[in-house]
């Protein structure tokens, strides 16, 4: 490593930055076609694709150690925005997740994927690790209050996003097998009581889930086009803009949440190993980067991102074969839309930052 | 605090070394996790994608792809000479799907912002709703012009639901002539659909809209309709088309030249001028209708897309009747015209008075029986033998033969002319008319039968009801000494792939023969000199005519008129006068043309019924060039 290389000095991650161009390429060749060849839905993604990598990069400059001093604020700001969209916010697809700051319409929610990892690494490796119970009980206790909130407006996936950033940082600081079985156990019996608090349109999702036939046109309806796509796709696909269920308009959200089924259709399962080759390989730069940090803050954080990035990808592809119930969780970096990518990007930037601020010692 | 100190102090003392090697370890963990849950998502991809892929595949075609069947043009109907009766206009209506629409009024009423819309089209659209087939359209308003369809078609976007549909709707260019014979199409119902079904149509009646439902439409309507069509297409979630991929057209159905004879019709209809009754003529030796008209009429073309209730109620409920065909349905009492129809039958069966002169004084009594029954010749016609009664149609001579003859020989013999059975004529509805006889009697009135009731009989009175097509058809046996034919309207059937007409073959019924041949012709010459013999009841209709030809009034009294009462026509109201009848076929040599005319409430067959004849036998001859036109 070298202190003068170009990627440290101006703070980028030049192949964490060239895969990310690569699967957003291919993202917006899917999206052209997703979209009913519509150019200007493509044109705003693209837009939207600059403003997030321009944030990536600026968010790449910061320090890590501002990051651990920053967590805090940015968490308590997160956790009154999250109550300020409960009190005031804007109603949008049956879910009130909307802040309209009058510029742009901004999702409060989003940015809890981004502080409640921070938080969590800054405040578990700020101690001995693997951490004692208390602390991991305080841990809990600060990602269930967003995770609730987000919860409420209702939006199971990001809040289920949420959950899993938080919780993905606790399991790497190493948190004991025993505890965690417990919890599991645990988990395992709040189920019925969890189901009770359940609102009536998930409750719907999860039953159509297990049996999709029962309502072949109204909630199953999704789950059977999206395994439909997917396996008249074949090895070989039909090709680019011949895909059938997404051009003939049977598949529902076909250029956000349902964008995976329009790859595996048209491009097979050829198009899903080269997709799913891109992101395993960013998976890997992050975890690499995450394996090769110089403090517990940097690893947990970066391994946080990291895991919260994969399960985006396997909720939502998990999502349209029909082994996931439908959350509404888009496939990032490839699935039309604003914040989720804003997000996305800012966590690379922050993987970026942890990678090219190192302390060189000299020998 | 002390909890803070005591971080302070565990923050001091961290062992960084020791805490990255364990995060170290949790990292390589999670790797390796992430794997194992991306190849068990591939193996599901693989599964999907490869495994069941021929499954998936089939799902998608049936998703997309629908078989979409294409309405044939239904087959023209012509008059046997070349006059069309019923073709195809090409019409634009406005079109829903009730079963999409969940508040029509207040559609209608949005609708009618731009394009008027009546109470009539919304009564229709809803009566067409409730029996229409599920989910197909149905006409909210019908034959919009250009400018419309323009309208319409700007504010398209504002009414997903509403579709402006080009069709070809049946029209009727000489309705209310032809619609006894041609009736007509008109949308197809649930009843339509249940004999579709029974006859194992309902593919090739996937996309028609409309059902023959009376005359030659209904009973030829296997061969007017054709075959349907498909077209393979691919659709898209809403159901729209996208496009076509495969197509087999609809084969048009088959146009059908009728027996009629237009300007012999035209005719029929002049001289009967909307007064009730019926005229029909047939070829005698092929059974060819040559004339159908049934008085009044009404237009067909109010049928095809659903006839307003107000409209069909004033029809129904009409004095005049007008929905009755009359040549097929209209029950009339035969009056004189079975005169010689009796004679031939006592010929046949030598009964007495025949070959003798009976002596006629104007009434007849039954043995021991004071009621007289008269003559309509009040003096009477004094010595009478069975030609003279025909041509005076003397009523004593046949109330005299028929009481010889009996009720049975009488059934018996009406029988083989075909009165009291349909006629077979190639259109639905038919009635039977009545040909009573002694177990006819006991059976429906428990009675036995009276000799005073063969009687009257004897001149076509009493229980006895002919049909205008029983009396034409038992006429034409007559002209054709006995060769007894089912009449037909249709003369042919021309197909579009075929050139050239398709003749329907005659339909010999059977031949009466008799003893002697010489009774026909001494029963034509008769018939005959009703017509060409001074004093014979039509003999005004025959003079001058360039043609020989035979007849036979009649006069069918409606009421029974008391023994001492006079018929005064002044005093009796119309609709209970006597209906005018006439029977007649030329030429007499080698008949062509037989017709059966009747004239409801017209008074005497002689002044009313017989002058139609003559000058439908004119028209007849010259249009054939077989009298010069002087």
């Amino acid at each position: 490593m070298n202190e003068y290389l170009l990627g440290y000095r101006i703070h980028i991650d030049f192949i964490l930055l060239f895969l990310i161009i690569i699967l957003c390429s291919c993202g917006l060749v899917l999206l052209y076609s997703a979209s009913g060849q519509n150019m200007n839905l493509v044109y705003s993604q693209m837009i939207k694709l600059s403003i997030a990598l321009l944030c990536m990069i600026l968010i790449a400059q910061v320090p890590p150690a501002n990051l651990d001093r920053l967590s805090l604020s940015l968490y308590i700001f997160g956790i009154i925005l999250l109550v300020l969209v409960i009190i005031f916010g804007d109603i949008g697809k049956g879910a009130q997740r909307w802040l309209d700051l009058k510029i742009v319409r901004f999702q409060p929610s989003e940015l809890m994927k981004i502080a409640v990892p921070m938080i969590i690494s800054s405040y578990l490796s700020s101690r001995f690790l693997p951490p004692k119970f208390l602390r991991i009980l305080i841990a809990c206790i600060i990602i269930a209050t967003p995770v609730f909130l987000i919860a409420q407006q209702p939006d199971l996936g990001t809040a289920l996003l949420v959950a899993v950033a938080g919780f993905s940082v606790i399991f790497i600081a190493g948190i004991s097998w025993r505890f965690l079985l417990s919890i599991f156990i645990l988990f395992a019996l709040s189920v019925p009581i969890l189901w009770h608090f359940m609102r009536d349109y998930q409750k719907q999702r999860v039953l159509t889930f297990f049996n999709p036939e029962n309502d072949p046109l109204g909630a199953g309806y999704h789950i059977i086009q999206s395994k439909i796509a997917v396996g008249s796709g074949g090895l070989y696909g039909k090709g680019w803009l011949n895909g059938t269920q997404s051009h003939l308009e049977f598949l529902p959200e076909r250029s956000t949440d349902f964008i995976f089924a329009v790859l595996c259709e048209e491009f097979g399962m050829l198009g899903v190993l080269v997709i799913l080759s891109l992101y395993l390989l960013i998976i890997l730069r992050g975890l690499y980067i995450s394996y090769y940090a110089q403090d517990s803050f940097r690893q947990l954080l970066a391994s946080g991102i990291t895991l919260t990035f994969f399960v985006y990808i396997i909720v939502n592809m998990g999502m349209v074969t029909g082994q996931l119930p439908v959350v509404g969780v888009p496939l990032p970096l490839i699935s039309y839309g604003g914040t989720s990518i804003v997000t996305l990007m800012a966590g690379f930037g922050i993987l970026m930052s942890i990678h090219t601020h190192r302390r060189f010692l000299k020998r | 605090m002390d909890l803070f100190i005591k971080d302070r102090v565990e923050f001091i003392l961290k062992d960084r070394d020791g805490e990255l090697v364990l995060i170290k370890k949790r990292v390589y963990l999670v790797g390796l996790i992430i794997l194992a849950l991306i190849i068990i998502l591939l193996a599901r991809i693989f599964f999907l994608a490869v495994i069941q892929n021929v499954h998936y595949t089939t799902l998608s075609k049936t998703n997309r792809q629908k078989i979409l069947p294409i309405a044939p043009i239904r087959g023209l109907i012509y008059s046997s000479d070349g006059v069309i009766l019923a073709e195809n206009k090409p019409t634009y209506s406005l079109e829903v799907i009730p079963e999409k629409i969940s508040d029509i009024d207040q559609l209608i009423s949005k609708l009618r912002e731009i394009i008027h819309i009546d109470e009539k089209d919304v009564e229709r659209f809803k009566r067409l709703s409730n029996k229409n087939r599920r989910f197909e359209r149905v006409p909210l308003r019908i034959n919009l012009n250009e400018n419309e369809v323009a309208l319409f078609s700007v504010n398209r976007h504002l009414f997903s639901s509403v579709d402006v549909v080009e069709g070809l709707n049946r029209h009727y260019p000489l309705g209310r002539d032809f619609v006894h014979s041609v009736g007509y199409v008109s949308r197809i119902d649930e009843s339509d659909l249940k004999n579709i079904s029974k006859l194992g149509l309902d593919s090739n009646y996937s996309a028609t809209n409309h059902i023959g439902k009376l005359g030659i439409e209904k009973s030829y309507e296997l061969y007017l309709h054709g075959e349907v069509g498909f077209q393979k297409v691919e659709v898209n979630a809403a159901g729209r088309v996208i496009r076509v991929l495969e197509r087999t057209d609809a084969k048009p159905g088959k146009s059908i030249y009728l027996t009629i004879d237009l300007s012999l019709q035209e005719v029929a209809i002049e001289s009967l001028n909307n007064k009730k009754g019926a005229i029909v003529a047939m070829d005698p030796r092929s059974g060819e209708i040559l004339t159908f008209v049934s008085s009044p009429s009404y237009d067909p073309n109010a049928f095809s897309n659903g006839i307003d209730n107000q409209l069909y109620q004033s029809l129904l409920s009409s004095k005049e009747k007008p929905l009755i065909n009359r040549v097929i349905q209209g029950k009339y009492p035969p009056g004189s015209t079975i005169k010689p129809f009796l004679g031939l039958i006592a010929l046949e069966n030598g009964i007495k008075n025949v070959a003798e002169e009976v002596w006629c004084p104007g009434w007849f009594s039954l043995e021991g029986h004071e009621h007289r029954y008269r003559d309509w010749k009040k003096q009477g016609h004094g010595y009478t033998n069975l030609s003279k009664a025909i041509i005076q149609s003397c009523d004593v001579f046949f109330y005299k033969l028929a009481y010889g003859l009996g009720i049975d020989k009488i059934y018996k013999g009406l029988s083989r002319f075909g009165f009291g059975q349909t006629s077979g004529l190639d259109i639905d509805n038919e009635r039977i008319g009545l040909l009573p006889s002694r177990e006819w009697k006991r059976r429906s009135k428990s009675q036995a039968w009276f000799p005073g009731e063969t009687v009257i009989l004897g001149i076509g009175q009493g229980y006895f009801l002919i049909t205008p097509i029983q009396l034409v058809k038992a006429t034409s046996a007559i002209a054709t000494n006995g060769l007894v034919v089912k009449p037909r309207l249709v003369l042919g059937i021309n197909s579009p792939e075929e050139k050239g007409l398709t003749l329907l073959s005659d339909n010999i019924e059977s031949q009466i023969s008799l003893k002697n041949d010489f009774f026909w012709k001494q029963i034509i010459d008769s018939m005959k000199s009703v017509v060409h013999e001074v004093g014979g009841t039509a003999w005004r209709s025959g003079l001058n005519a360039k043609y020989n030809f035979a007849g036979k009034t009649g006069t069918a009294q409606v009421i029974g008129i008391d023994q001492e009462e006079e018929y005064k026509k002044e005093e009796i109201p119309e609709e209970l006068q006597d209906h005018a009848l006439f029977i007649a076929f030329a030429p007499v040599e080698a008949p062509e043309i037989a017709v059966a005319i009747i004239v409801e409430n017209g008074g005497g067959g002689s002044k009313v019924a017989a002058p139609i004849a003559r000058k439908m036998f004119d028209n007849y001859f010259m249009n054939r060039n077989l009298i010069s036109k002087e």
